[in-house]
């Protein structure tokens, strides 16, 4: 069941967008803070209505208005997780869940609840659970309807950094239950890519660039919008040992690296964010260097900016990875597509909230 | 001691009560939740009770219940009896001057719920009518509470009002305060005194209970 969404609005919030998602995809919605990323959000679940538009989930039509269709929200059949949670105050977690549903059933409102790891809190009222747990109440509130689309509006924004890493482990876990098209609003672009699959810039209600996070990290249009400090790219590696010297030892499609230690056990599929301002290059194979990382890579493209830097992408085996350097470094290297460089990376330059799990070992 | 008076008191406060806890609900949460041209006018109309002489009032209400009146007319071709100086007459008109004390207070109990929490009602598929039952109401019942309080108080004490539309006919229209008036007028302090005694009491008693009722499921409830 495809989300298809058309808006077009004028003021106060502008919006010209539109885009399709399909079942089980995550599409992330980006863009600096009053790009209108909300407002959209608002406009497909049926809480503001654009001047012009048309959102379809599979086969139902929730809004058309050259139909004048325009369902209100009750009948849009989705799950929302709001930025504030908005969990009804008067009732306990699992009261919660049961109340979006349309037939109350308390085996399945207990079920979504151990999905969200909510185990033995069912009966705390939401003012007795921390925000992490809240939002985790809200997750199952919005799935007990099984929505044909998930809307996330800043899920993680209200919780500290700590509980953030565990709840966006916990939803890339979730992933797997979750066959409706998803659509995240985030500010947070080391979230966006951890998390989504594909997506979808804008500003001032209009799109920028649309693509996979790995498109959208090398075009120029796109950064200009994100900023060029966020670009990065995600590097899928597998753990392979945990090193005496406090290291972990990961391996990638063209060799080894070493990142401080991941708690995670041996065989975890892992994705690592590498930021491409902190990606150095070289020509040869560097000797007595103190950084421990140099992967060979073969050159895809040479995407120059407006600044003094220009990005490229390069081929890590079957992965990309992405470089900012400078037009100087660049034009003395004299790189062309095709070229084989050495890609290093500093041990410490990794962030922990820069590491996403993708699986655990069996 | 006037029994006949304190008992018939006591029913047209219950009634006035139980007219105006729906229509305390409907109206407050209309006008909680939306906005439209005239709101202003409208607000303003339901407080006018507060502020008018309660002699104004009466005469309208007079006016408009009498057999002259299409009301009035039309209820005496129904029922057989004048809407005026009857007790169904004194409940309408007790059900329009408690308007402000109903409506004010229900309003702002729904207005102090969150938007958020009303939109995320309907976003769990909600419809208005189960999101009154499952959100609303649970949310906004201290303002519920207030309000049916403050009828029922406000009922048991009005007197002017009552003395124009209803008169004051014995077991119909007499309430505890025209009986009161009247003890008084005829020099029996001391049934008056009893009887204004027994109207603090109960006055007290019901807003007492009202505090005390909303701090303990108000605890519980946060």
């Amino acid at each position: 069941m495809t989300l298809s969404v058309a808006l077009r609005s004028h003021g106060p919030i502008p919006l010209d967008l539109s885009f399709r998602v399909a079942p089980g995809e995550l599409l992330a919605l980006v863009g600096p803070s009053g790009a209108g990323k909300t407002t959209a959000l608002r406009a497909i679940a049926g809480l503001m209505t654009p001047n012009v538009g048309r959102v379809t989930a599979g086969d139902a039509i929730w809004l058309d208005t050259s139909a004048s269709v325009n369902l209100p929200p009750h009948r849009r059949h989705l799950g929302v997780v709001f930025q504030s949670y908005a969990l009804f105050p008067h009732l306990t977690a699992l009261g919660n869940v049961l109340t979006a549903m349309p037939i109350p059933d308390q085996m399945e409102a207990q079920r979504l609840l151990d999905l969200v790891n909510l185990q033995g809190l069912a009966n705390r009222r939401p003012a007795d659970l921390s925000g992490g747990q809240q939002q985790r109440v809200a997750l199952a509130r919005a799935l007990a309807r099984r929505p044909k689309a998930l809307l996330l509006d800043e899920p993680f924004s209200a919780v500290d950094r700590a509980t953030r890493d565990g709840l966006q482990a916990e939803i890339i876990a979730l992933r797997a239950h979750l066959n409706m098209p998803v659509v995240l609003v985030t500010h947070d672009l080391n979230e966006a890519q951890m998390l989504a699959d594909r997506m979808l810039v804008i500003d001032g209600g209009r799109m920028i660039r649309e693509g996979t996070t790995a498109e959208v990290m090398a075009d120029a249009a796109a950064l200009r919008t994100l900023g060029v400090r966020e670009v990065a790219a995600l590097l899928p590696a597998v753990i392979v040992a945990h090193e005496d010297d406090g290291l972990t030892r990961l391996d990638t499609a063209t060799g080894p690296i070493f990142l401080p230690r991941i708690d995670a056990r041996i065989g975890t599929r892992l994705r690592v964010r590498i930021m491409a301002h902190e990606v150095i290059l070289s020509r040869d194979r560097p000797v007595g260097l103190s950084a421990q990382n140099i992967l060979p890579a073969t050159v895809r493209a040479v995407v120059p900016g407006d600044g003094p830097a220009v990005t490229l992408r390069l081929a890590l085996g079957p992965d990309d990875i992405l470089a900012r350097i400078t037009r100087r470094a660049a034009a003395d290297l004299a790189l062309v597509p095709g070229d084989t460089v050495h890609v290093i990376l500093k041990t410490m330059s990794v962030a922990r909230d820069h590491i996403a799990r993708q699986t655990d070992p069996a | 001691m006037d029994w006949t008076a304190l008992t018939l008191s006591l029913w047209l406060a219950f009634w006035t009560v139980a007219i105006l806890l729906p229509v305390s609900v409907l109206a407050g949460r209309g006008l909680a939740y939306t906005n439209f041209r005239g709101k202003g006018l409208v607000e303003a109309a339901v407080m006018l009770p507060l502020v008018l002489p309660p002699t104004v009032l009466g005469y309208y209400l007079l006016v408009g219940f009498g057999a002259n009146s299409h009301l009035g007319g039309l209820w005496q071709g129904i029922f057989g009896h004048p809407l005026a100086f009857s007790f169904e007459g004194l409940v309408l008109a007790s059900v329009l001057f408690n308007l402000p004390f109903a409506i004010q207070p229900a309003q702002r109990g729904f207005e102090a719920i969150p938007v958020a929490l009303r939109e995320a009602a309907a976003c769990c598929g909600l419809s208005p009518w189960r999101a009154l039952w499952k959100v609303d109401l649970p949310l906004a019942w201290p303002g519920l509470l207030t309000a049916m309080v403050l009828t029922f108080a406000h009922t048991l004490g009005e007197f002017g009002i009552v003395l124009m539309v209803g008169g004051s006919i014995p077991n119909e229209t007499k309430t505890i305060a025209i009986a009161i008036y009247d003890r008084v007028q005829a020099f029996d302090t001391d049934a008056a005194g009893v009887m204004a005694a027994t109207l603090v009491a109960i006055s007290f008693v019901t807003i007492a209970a009202t505090y005390w009722l909303s701090a303990r499921l108000g605890k519980r409830l946060t």
